[in-house]
C-alpha cells in the first residue's frame, strides 16, 4: 500500500468516470433512448474486460489498478438500477425485465467469456 | 470535442432519457455535449466515489465463496445516493450543471461497480456455489432496487415550496 498506487487509483477512478460518460451517450445516441443500451453497452464490455483481467491473475497493485480502480469505475450498478426503476415508474415492465435479464445473463457470460480468452494469453 | 450539436440532449445523460426529448432520429454515434467543466466535475466524482470503493475492497478481503460485502455495501448505498440526488435535482432544485456530473455520474458511478459484480457472481458459479450466487444476485438487484425506490419517496414526500 503507497502513496503512488492510491494516486493512480484516484486518477484512474476519475478518467474511467469519464470515458464512462462518453461510451454511454456515444452508444445511447446511436441506438436511441427508448431502451438504456448506453449503460448495457458499457457494463458489458466493462465485464468482458474485467474477466480477461481475472484471466490473466493479475496481483496485488496491478488488480487494484486495472480491475477495481479503472474497470470499476468504467462500469456502474447504480445508474443500472436507476434507469430500472424509472422504466417501472412509466410501467414498461417489459423493458424492465429485458433491462435486469440481459445485463445478468450477458454480463456474467460476458465475463465467462474474458476470463477464457484472459486465461489463453 | 466536436462541435456540440443543437439537437443532443442530457448534459449529464448517464443513458437516462432527457426531459426535453427533443430526440429525431439520429442514429449517427456522437459524443455527448459536455464543456470541460462537466467533465472535470466527473472527473472529480468518479476520483471520489471509486477512492471509497477501492478502499473498502482492499480493507476487506473475502474469499470467492464468501459474501462479497464490499462490493454489496457500495452499489446498494450508491443506488440509494443516486435515487436521492437524481430525483432532488431533477424534481425539486433549480437546473445546475456540474450537480449531476458530480455528485450522479461521477461518485455515485464510481462508487458502485457492475463489471466487479459480474466476476464476482462468475467466480461463485465456477466454485459450484450456485446458491450463493443466486443469493447475492437476487439480494443486489432487490436491495439495489429498493435503496433506489426509497431514496426516491423520501425525495418526492417534501413538498415543493412554492
Amino acid at each position: 500500500m503507497n502513496v503512488l498506487v492510491w494516486a493512480g487509483v484516484v486518477l484512474i477512478g476519475g478518467a474511467g468516470s469519464v470515458v464512462r460518460f462518453l461510451a454511454d451517450g456515444l452508444v445511447s445516441s446511436a441506438a436511441g433512448r427508448d431502451f438504456p443500451f448506453g449503460t448495457l453497452a458499457v457494463n458489458l464490455s466493462g465485464a468482458v474486460i474485467l474477466g480477461l483481467l481475472t484471466g490473466l491473475a493479475l496481483g496485488g497493485d496491478q488488480a487494484l489498478l486495472a480491475g477495481t480502480a479503472a474497470v470499476g469505475s468504467y462500469t456502474t450498478f447504480s445508474t443500472w438500477m436507476l434507469e430500472t426503476e424509472r422504466m417501472t415508474e412509466e410501467r414498461q415492465f417489459l423493458k424492465v425485465i429485458a433491462n435486469i435479464a440481459t445485463s445478468l445473463l450477458l454480463g456474467v457470460a460476458a465475463a465467462a467469456l474474458g476470463r477464457l480468452i484472459g486465461a489463453r494469453l | 470535442m466536436p462541435e456540440p450539436l443543437a439537437d443532443v440532449t442530457s448534459i449529464s445523460g448517464n443513458g437516462v432519457p432527457s426531459l426535453s426529448a427533443a430526440w429525431p432520429t439520429r442514429r449517427r454515434p456522437v459524443l455527448p455535449r459536455a464543456d470541460r467543466r462537466e467533465l472535470a466535475a466527473i472527473f472529480l466524482g468518479g476520483a471520489i466515489g471509486t477512492s471509497l470503493r477501492a478502499s473498502l475492497a482492499e480493507a476487506f478481503p473475502h474469499s470467492a465463496t464468501a459474501w462479497p460485502w464490499p462490493t454489496f455495501s457500495v452499489n446498494i448505498a450508491a443506488a440509494f445516493l443516486l435515487g436521492y440526488f437524481v430525483t432532488r435535482l431533477q424534481e425539486r432544485l433549480p437546473l445546475s450543471s456540474y450537480r449531476r456530473p458530480l455528485l450522479g455520474t461521477g461518485i455515485c458511478g464510481g462508487l458502485s461497480t457492475f463489471s466487479t459484480m459480474q466476476v464476482e457472481i462468475l467466480k461463485m458459479i465456477s466454485a459450484g456455489d450456485w446458491g450463493l450466487a443466486a443469493a447475492y444476485t437476487a439480494a443486489s438487484i432487490a436491495g439495489g432496487y429498493a435503496a433506489l425506490y426509497l431514496a426516491t419517496a423520501l425525495v418526492r414526500r417534501v413538498r415543493v415550496r412554492r
